[in-house]
């Protein structure tokens, strides 16, 4: 079986930017039409064909519902890629100063404070949080930026900042674990 | 055409297949209802027995005989299902299931004799009410919807939908049971918004947070434990009334706990106490056995203190339920209770401060999970419309990789239909099959989690190492069951792969033990027609002995009675046999040649009784 990408799935544009109510709203109806519960009695070629095509609208759903999980199918829909690990095209400034940032947590997690990392008013924890969320909002302006004229380069600019984003997500994750 | 008309109108029954109460429902025209039993009970207790003539009984029938003959009944064998010898070892402390030997890769319980396999005994609680229903609608029922805890994984559900086929039934959906609770639950009411569903049963805990909109119930959310529930909290009770049995009675009393019948009675009247405790401030544990008696006074505080961390237990996959579906308890609009232990003030209070606020209980918790049961059965059917159910799966899926490390492909509370691929290749040249190991859980090793399948990807064409290229779909179907097909990528021949799960029945031993219990019933049947043709053959011989010393018979001529005495000596002769056919054919001989005798004789009493009118 063959479907059409997750956003002419959606009847959607290749915009970054989604009204996940008016998402939410094609979900349903979609499903409406597609569900295995409404192919019960029919033949086992319409039955196979509502299990693969509601599988794909979930999958489709899951992933255009979150701004990373959207933004990283784009880029893999517009032939960009996208190394497992996000190592592709990362600059070595980046390296160098995610290596500091991570020596310096590690140096916080082994003399933790009452109340775990979370408690921390300042310092490597409360540096990395704000860089997360600075990516996000850089991401935010980027996804307007694509949404406006499709441009290649807009794309090449947020593979660069999901890459940071994912170094400083594992980070926070790291340290929430040993947490 | 006729057919296809009537195919189209069968009616499909809701189940709810409980660890302690069975229960079926089906759609009346507008709303669900629950089909009561012959014996006017719409619950049919969980509770299956071998009769020693090799007759199975199920439901109230069999709760004496749990008392009577514990070695042939059994009872909550759904903490059974699809689960390998190695799961149950703490349950077999707790609860008489006695195992047989060769259960080590399928489970097998001994009941008298002869041994089951636990989709094997839930068929017979399944048959019961398929039973019940087709009594009740009036016509031949074969499709069901049956309903699952959420929180099952892969290899129960597949016992349970394994359950439906020996029982004759096409399961048509496996429901999450609070699932099922919401669609009654909205349904009902017709309400919109963001609902949990609070599940302690028998035997499993399941909580479900679900948004409710237009008709569409989407699970955002599910948790639980599937070994948890009210079973646990009767055996806090029953511990504590053996140890008073042990140290009150001394040596006799100790001994009590090894004594089936004895903690059986013993269990009957823990539960009786606990469940008038959730009306009553102090209850009695009142048990009686050879004459002595055992008697102990349980309060509601002695209650809660032994039960606290059991009903505590049930609040952290609540937490991490909240957590997942991504909502705060402020905007959880209604809570609704499902299950008999949330009968439990405990219990109440407890989902109450959890979630601040006040939980519904308006459905019969009992019986809330069967009738949601029947509106999906509507909505399969076409009689319920509007109405979509979009569940999740409550376990993430994963293969082993290298390290023994887990690989998730399609995670926890992801909507199903799921669906994930991946790409396998080979380590070694010439390579020509890939071992795969799926697994289902939420740990980062694969020996933390559950093994669902190992299966071996074959026939790859013989190339250098990592040349190869087999993509493998993994799907999880409605029913929250995984199907997983492979493709050569090089050659594009497909791949069909049978998943049987670790400790499941393969598709060939469901079939087998679906016509062993059709064949069964065809041995029952025909043993049931015999007996019924030997009572008559018993009844027209005694009556023909009699009419022997009638003076009528003297007066037969000689060959009549030639013919009778053949005859008589005919029926005695095939009275053993077990050809009910033959037995009927010399009951019918024996009946013709003593028609004439017959006549006669009641020629001669009505003339007696004529004279006797006479005097």
């Amino acid at each position: 079986m063959s479907f059409p990408d997750y956003f002419a799935f959606f009847e959607l544009p290749r915009n970054l930017l989604i009204d996940l109510g008016d998402l939410e709203k094609r979900f349903y109806a979609l499903s409406r039409q597609l569900h295995p519960d409404r192919f019960v009695r029919k033949s086992p070629e319409e039955r196979q064909y509502s299990l693969d095509a509601t599988a794909y609208l979930n999958d489709a759903y899951r992933t255009l519902r979150d701004p990373i999980g959207r933004a990283m199918y784009l880029l893999k829909l517009e032939g960009f890629d996208i190394g497992e690990q996000g190592t592709k095209d990362v600059p070595p400034e980046m390296l160098e100063e995610m290596f500091e940032l991570n020596m310096a947590l590690e140096e916080l997690l082994e003399s933790m404070p009452e109340g775990g990392v979370a408690a921390c008013v300042n310092g490597p924890w409360v540096q990395t949080t704000d860089m997360l969320a600075k990516a996000d909002a850089d991401l935010q302006t980027r996804f307007a930026e694509w949404d406006a004229g499709h441009r290649r380069e807009t794309l090449a600019e947020i593979r660069g900042v999901l890459n940071r984003r994912k170094y400083i997500s594992n980070l926070i994750a790291k340290a929430n674990v040993s947490d | 055409m006729f057919q296809i008309e009537f195919e189209n109108n069968d009616k499909v029954v809701g189940i709810d297949l409980g660890t302690t109460n069975s229960l079926v429902a089906c759609m009346s025209l507008t709303k669900p209802e629950v089909i009561v039993g012959a014996d006017g009970d719409k619950l049919l207790p969980s509770i299956v027995s071998l009769m020693p003539a090799g007759d199975i009984i199920v439901g109230n029938a069999a709760r004496q005989e749990l008392i009577d003959h514990p070695d042939r009944t059994i009872y909550s064998v759904k903490r059974l299902m699809g689960r390998g010898v190695g799961d149950v070892r703490e349950e077999l402390k707790l609860f008489p299931f006695r195992i047989a030997d060769g259960s080590e890769s399928v489970i097998h319980v001994r009941l008298g004799e002869k041994t089951f396999t636990p989709p094997e005994i839930s068929a017979f609680i399944l048959r019961q009410l398929k039973k019940n229903a087709e009594a009740a609608l009036g016509e031949p029922i074969t499709k069901a919807v049956i309903t699952v805890p959420a929180y099952f994984n892969d290899a129960q559900r597949q016992a349970t939908r394994d359950a439906g086929r020996i029982a004759g039934l096409e399961v048509l959906r496996l429901v999450n049971e609070p699932t099922a609770a919401a669609l009654a639950y909205g349904l009902d009411k017709r309400r919109e918004g963001i609902i949990a569903v609070y599940d302690l049963g028998g035997g499993t805990f399941d909580i479900s947070i679900l948004k409710l909109q237009e008709g569409i119930f989407e699970v955002l959310a599910t948790n639980g434990d599937t070994h948890l529930g009210g079973d646990d909290i009767d055996n806090r009770l029953l511990r504590i009334a053996l140890e008073d049995l042990q140290s009150e009675w001394g040596e006799s009393g100790g001994a009590l706990s090894h004594i089936g019948e004895a903690v059986q009675t013993l269990r009957r009247d823990v539960i009786r106490a606990k469940e008038s405790l959730s009306f009553l401030p102090v209850a009695h544990i009142e048990f009686e056995w050879h004459g002595k008696r055992y008697h102990r006074e349980i309060t509601r505080e002695l209650f809660e203190n032994l039960i606290k961390d059991i009903v505590d237990r049930t609040l952290g996959p609540c937490r991490n339920c909240m957590k997942d579906a991504g909502v705060t308890p402020e905007q959880i609009d209604e809570v609704v209770l499902v299950g008999g232990s949330t009968r439990i003030p405990m219990v109440r209070s407890a989902v109450e401060v959890l979630f601040r606020a006040k939980p519904h209980t308006e459905l019969n918790p009992d019986e809330v999970v069967a009738l949601g049961a029947a509106v999906q059965a509507g909505i399969l059917s076409g009689t319920v419309e509007n109405q979509l159910l979009l569940d999740v799966t409550p376990l993430s899926l994963g293969i082993e990789i290298y390290g023994g490390v887990v690989s998730k492909i399609i995670h926890r509370n992801s909507t199903i239909p799921a669906s994930a691929s991946e790409s396998f290749t080979t380590g070694v040249d010439g390579q020509t099959n890939v071992l795969i190991h799926v697994v289902q859980g939420e740990r980062e090793l694969a020996k933390d989690c559950r093994s669902l399948a190992r299966f071996d990807l074959k026939d790859i064409t013989p190339m250098p190492a990592g040349m190869a290229r087999i993509e493998v779909r993994f799907l999880i179907d409605a029913n929250g069951i995984l199907n997983v097909t492979a493709r050569d990528a090089r050659t594009g021949k497909e791949q069909s792969v049978d998943v049987t799960p670790s400790h499941g029945l393969t598709l060939e031993q469901v079939e087998a033990m679906y016509q062993a219990s059709i064949d069964h019933a065809e041995e029952d049947l025909q043993a049931a027609q015999v007996a019924q043709a030997r009572v008559d053959a018993d009844a027209i011989l005694l009556a023909v002995g009699k009419a022997r010393r009638n003076d009528a018979y003297l007066e037969l001529a000689d060959q009549e009675r030639n013919r009778i005495e053949d005859a008589i000596r005919e029926l005695q002769h095939v009275y053993h046999g077990a050809d009910h056919h033959l037995i009927r054919e010399k009951i019918d001989l024996l009946n013709v040649v003593t028609h004439h005798l017959a006549e006669n004789m009641m020629n001669t009493a009505v003339s007696s009784a004529l004279k006797g009118t006479r005097i």
